[in-house]
């Protein structure tokens, strides 16, 4: 099966407004952020997608084939998959080391990423990167970072590459609430709104750095107050509900192409899982019960929901979907699997590039 | 040749590579409407206005991830440090995100960047404005490292930086921006990873790079009158280190003392030596020498700071020494 046929909602562009469809539609305000029902079942693969891929890292986490650090994405599926609709192929994403969804979501294939994931010269990194190093130039995907909060200047400098070019692409960045604490943090959000950068900046507030909670963290966990301090648009959003994150993400597109504003987005959402592989899900840090009570609110069966309440997805079609999903996730474990490892003379390559101008 | 200043050497190579790509462009701290706290960027703002030439906040891990995303998308920044002292705040940037975007990517994200600044110790700065920085990011692999001496070699190894499609750190020394010397008219470019030797002498080699240089040569003067000839190795490029040319001179003078700017340990005298000793084991004979700063911060008393520094004086006795002289 070809996995690439199989691409992300951030490939299509067939998500426009369209007046008259149903409930599960994004608030009448917003045009751009209205789904269809075909959009919204784009929207329901890409979220199994990468939960069902991401089941499998953890199998393979398990048996060996994934090593080092590895951090799973699994809660925060809605805004990948949300953030990545909102946005055109030659937009920019940049994203921390919990990079494997986002990936996905941004139409990376799956068979590059679990062989980088197996550490296969078939890798999107040919196995040089890893877990938290998924780079994709096809995608415009600048990386998976591993040092918290460092990547953020980096997403105001391709901000400010679009300037100089005048380009009319945004920046999309990715980081966890824990990196509002770093000093990289207020310089580049400093110099977004100071030079009035292109950028989207995302707070995945999953409420933990690790095994700190923000209110062990952050003396004011309101973190959205950090866009005040900058002169920053902000907005703080329900991160489980995919349709929120559209049509918030749809404002902050439009800021960034038209009037090239930065935005901070808080996305409200709760990591499933442990911090890494490493980590039980629930233990000294927080309860099972806590747990529990967020996960009664996964991203991908409130959609399901939303879209089976509205009669447009039978249990059938949902099987079918899952089906696929699972069925390309075999299809990239197989592939990196097969895959030869990185034969020894690249340990030497790609450490300087040629210069040829 | 004209005789030009090593600061308008570097001003000369900025401005002929911001005409000639205008993908390049030149950011920091009182770069653009100050016209560069050295003044190495005097009048650019005027004549490539500011989305080319940008005063930044002193916001050092800031303007340096700036630079590195702006490298990965296409453009070629040259970032500017006021001094290499305060770029410690920006090193993750350089270390963790520039050395080692094109690795950690496949080969798909290069670096086409510089950053660059003053470097080394200057007068009575004391313990945190005059330090040389060169082992720190000579050990990393995935960056050049480059330390020009003269006015012409400043020139032309900024062009090749500029032109390189790797991070390439760029050490000015402070001390050497009034420093004038013969610079080649028209094009002039140095090869990074190329040393040079300044002067050529049969009894000892003298392996140095950056400010040191010019303490070298005037060493070379003072011994020449003692009938002692020495090669001056000027290394230009600390990343990569131009080994044969190290190994070709000891091979002819049998023996060598290394001078640098910076502390004992782990400093690019330790490397050299370590070359050395694999290269040109059976040439030596006599133990090589180091002369460097001493084991500790700068201090700020005049009498202070030239007894931590490297100078000719110390040179020589190292030389003499290794010549079994003294
Ligand atoms: C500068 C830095 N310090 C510490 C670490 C180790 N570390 C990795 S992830 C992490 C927690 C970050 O939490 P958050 O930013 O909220 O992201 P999340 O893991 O929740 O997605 C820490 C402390 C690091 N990678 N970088
Ligand atoms: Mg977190």
């Amino acid at each position: 099966m070809s996995t690439d046929a199989k691409r992300a909602p951030a490939q299509k562009r067939s998500d426009k407004g369209s007046p008259g469809n149903n409930g599960a539609d994004a608030s009448p305000q917003n045009d751009l952020a209205a789904t269809t029902p075909e959009v919204r079942r784009e929207l329901l693969r890409s979220m199994l997608l990468q939960r069902r891929f991401e089941e499998r890292c953890a199998e393979a986490y398990a048996l060996g084939k994934i090593g080092g650090f590895c951090h799973l994405y699994i809660g925060q599926e809605a805004i990948s998959t949300g953030v990545m609709s909102m946005i055109r192929p030659d937009d920019y994403v940049i994203t921390a080391y919990r990079d494997h969804g986002q990936a996905l979501a941004r139409g990376v294939s799956p068979r590059a990423v679990m062989a980088e994931l197996f550490g296969r010269d078939t890798g999107s990194s040919g196995g040089k990167g890893g877990s938290m190093h998924i780079f994709d130039a096809k995608t415009n995907f600048l990386g998976g970072h591993g040092i918290v909060g460092g990547h953020v200047p980096v997403a105001a400098g391709v901000g400010f590459a679009i300037k100089y070019r005048r380009g009319n692409q945004v920046c999309v960045c990715f980081f966890g609430e824990a990196a509002v604490n770093i000093g990289a943090f207020h310089e580049a959000l400093n110099l977004a709104s100071l030079w009035e950068l292109p950028v989207v900046f995302i707070i995945e507030n999953n409420r933990y750095g690790m095994g700190t909670a923000i209110s062990r963290s952050t003396a004011n966990e309101d973190v959205l107050v950090r866009a005040k301090g900058y002169r920053m648009e902000g907005e703080s959003v329900d991160g489980q509900d995919v349709f929120a994150v559209r049509e918030c993400m749809a404002r902050a597109v439009e800021r960034a192409r038209k009037e090239k504003r930065p935005t901070l987005i808080e996305m409200k959402t709760y990591r499933f899982m442990g911090h890494s592989m490493s980590d039980a899900a629930s233990g000294t840090y927080r309860t099972k019960d806590e747990l529990e009570e967020n996960m009664k609110r996964d991203p991908i069966l409130l959609l399901h929901n939303r879209m089976f309440e509205a009669g447009e997805l039978t249990e059938g079609e949902m099987h079918k979907i899952d089906d696929e999903a699972k069925a390309i996730a075999q299809d990239a474990w197989d592939f990196a699997d097969a895959s030869p490892e990185p034969p020894l003379e690249k340990l030497y390559t790609d450490v300087y590039a040629d210069t040829s101008s | 040749m004209a005789v030009v200043t090593y600061r308008d050497a570097l001003t000369q190579a900025l401005r002929e590579e911001l005409q000639r790509d205008d993908r390049v462009f030149l950011m920091g701290e009182e770069v653009a409407q100050y016209n560069g706290a050295y003044k190495v960027s005097k009048g650019l703002l005027d004549e490539f206005g500011p989305m080319r030439i940008v005063d930044t906040p002193i916001t050092e891990l800031g303007f340096a991830g700036v630079g590195v995303g702006a490298a990965m998308v296409g453009l070629r920044p040259i970032v500017e440090f006021m001094t290499w002292n305060f770029a410690l705040l920006a090193i993750d940037e350089v270390v963790n995100a520039a050395a080692k975007m094109l690795y950690m990517s496949g080969g798909q994200y290069k670096m086409p960047m510089v950053f660059r600044g003053p470097n080394g110790s200057a007068l009575q700065l004391s313990a945190q404005h005059s330090q040389a920085w060169e082992s720190w990011y000579a050990h990393i692999p995935g960056l050049k490292v480059c330390t020009p001496g003269t006015p012409a070699d400043a020139k032309g190894l900024l062009k090749s930086a500029i032109r390189d499609d790797n991070p390439v750190v760029f050490l000015e020394g402070e001390m050497l921006y009034n420093t004038k010397g013969e610079v080649p008219d028209g094009e002039h470019i140095v090869p990074i990873g190329v040393a040079e030797l300044k002067r050529e002498g049969d009894h000892c080699s003298v392996i140095t790079h950056g400010k040191m240089v010019l303490v070298a040569m005037k060493v070379a003067d003072d011994l020449a009158k003692e009938g002692i000839n020495i090669d001056v190795v000027d290394l230009r490029t600390v990343r990569p280190i131009d080994v044969e040319a190290i190994a070709r001179s000891v091979q002819k003078t049998n023996r060598a003392v290394v001078l640098e700017e910076g502390w004992e340990i782990c400093g690019m005298g330790s490397q050299v030596v370590d070359f050395i000793q694999r290269e040109c084991f059976d040439d030596l004979d006599a133990p090589v020498l180091r002369v460097h700063q001493e084991d500790v911060p700068m201090p700020y008393a005049k009498n202070l700071e030239r007894a931590a520094k490297p100078d000719a004086g110390k040179a020589i006795a190292a030389i003499k020494k290794v010549m079994y002289l003294d």
